[in-house]
């Protein structure tokens, strides 16, 4: 079966690449899943929102939450950038509660809010 | 004589100690290159992918239309990014960047526009602070290991200046100053518009895939043009930090090798001077055992 190259970037770094069955990523109109042989798409992610890639070798899941920024899938690869990116390991659970806390505290940066939910739930803890 | 040779001394272990800590700092700094080409190479595949995919959007969607595409004839206010870093012990690097800005300037000046400097490190903004001129807003503390919040900060700005007008203290046109690493040995200082931004159409060799949008074409570019504008600018503040960090090298180098040489000279001054006090030392008691022979000969 095809395989879908992917890679998922940010500025800094290229945060995780390799081949996997499915991608599934969140748009501002709602969540997308990518299979090989996928139209070419150029999506904006929701800024604060996790990307799920299943590894094609049958591995374990790759969670990880990602903040503003888009995907493009062509010819069976998928790049996924970021302009902020941590996989469900890297995230500081504490760190992002906190964060959650601030925003909410601050009341009016719905994005901060998102970003933080999106980092504890990449991390597998739900706020 | 003694005077001369302790002098000698103590000069000899000032240069040394020198030495020690500019061969210790071209270490330093040789060590850093590594790591600041490790830092351009991991921001590639980033500045690739969006390049492609601005391109591929432009391409296929001619009517499109964004602010920061536009020229802005109204506008007559020239913005000039300037690239330098915070810390000196870097030979020219510094003084070229400011050189290229300074004629960039000028010549600004000559196509009857207004250059307006935005200065980023603290020899640039100490060169400009010192002269008087105003800066219309500087960063520091970041050209080392420079990071993407930091160009996403400096982004924009420079993107929200450049949308407003004259009147309101914007800008019609961005330039950079900054110094690329083309090698270990050479740094060149480049000159490049930043905005309004020019897309090449000379990507012919490969065709983009005909992509659809999620949601809209639109909203892709909205997105897309300030990430790339952002982008461009980390790349740029990642070469100037690795040639930063060559110029750092180079003069280090240059250092040690100078006061190695000055070693040289200084030791061979103390030989002599040491043999000199050593030969007057037994002309004096030869001279003195000839008067007593002498005298006692009588």
């Amino acid at each position: 079966m095809a395989t879908l190259k992917v890679g998922l970037v940010s500025p800094e770094r290229e945060i995780w690449s390799g081949e996997a069955k499915m991608v599934v990523a969140q748009t501002i109109e709602g969540s997308l899943g990518i299979l090989p042989g996928h139209a070419p798409v150029l999506g904006v992610l929701l800024d604060g929102s996790v990307v799920k890639i299943e590894p094609a070798d049958g591995g374990e899941a790759v969670i990880a939450m990602v903040g503003s920024g888009f995907f493009s899938v062509a010819a069976n690869e998928v790049a996924i950038l970021a302009e902020q990116a941590e996989l469900s390991h890297e995230v500081a659970v504490e760190d992002a509660r906190q964060a959650l806390e601030n925003a909410l505290a601050a009341g009016d940066d719905a994005t901060a809010e998102r970003r933080a939910r999106a980092r504890l739930r990449a991390a597998g803890v739900e706020a | 004589m003694a005077a001369q040779l302790r002098q000698l001394r103590q000069q000899i272990k000032t240069v040394k100690s020198t030495a020690k800590i500019t061969r210790a700092q071209e270490m330093i700094a040789t060590s850093r290159i590594v790591k600041a080409q490790q830092a351009v190479a991991a921001s590639k595949p980033y500045s690739d992918q969006i390049t492609q995919a601005l391109t591929a959007l432009v391409s296929h969607h001619v009517g499109i239309d964004h602010p920061l595409l536009h020229e802005q004839p109204a506008d007559n206010r020239s913005a000039v990014l300037i690239i330098t870093s915070d810390r000196g012990f870097c030979g020219a690097y510094n003084a070229n960047v400011i050189r290229e800005a300074e004629a960039l300037i000028r010549s600004l000046r000559e196509q009857g526009r207004e250059p307006v400097p935005y200065v980023i490190g603290n020899k640039g903004i100490t060169w400009y602070r010192f002269r008087n001129r105003a800066i219309a807003e500087a960063w520091h503390g970041f050209s080392d290991r420079p990071d993407f919040p930091n160009a996403e900060r400096i982004g924009r700005r420079l993107t929200e200046d450049f949308l407003k007008t004259d009147a309101e203290g914007g800008v019609g046109e961005i330039h950079v100053v900054y110094t690329e690493f083309v090698s270990m040995l050479t740094q060149t200082v480049r000159v490049r518009r930043l905005l309004p931004l020019e897309l090449h159409d000379g990507h012919t060799e490969t065709v983009p895939p005909a992509y659809e949008f999620e949601p809209s074409a639109q909203a892709a570019l909205d997105l897309l043009l300030p990430n790339y504008v952002e982008s461009r600018i980390f790349h740029m503040l990642l070469q100037s930090a690795a040639s930063f960090q060559a110029s750092v090298r180079r003069a280090m180098k240059s250092a040690t090798d100078n006061a190695n040489e000055l070693l040289g000279v200084y030791t061979r001054q103390m030989n002599q001077a040491r043999q000199a006090a050593i030969t007057q030392e037994i002309s004096e008691i030869v001279g003195g055992a000839d008067a007593l022979a002498d005298s006692g000969g009588e």
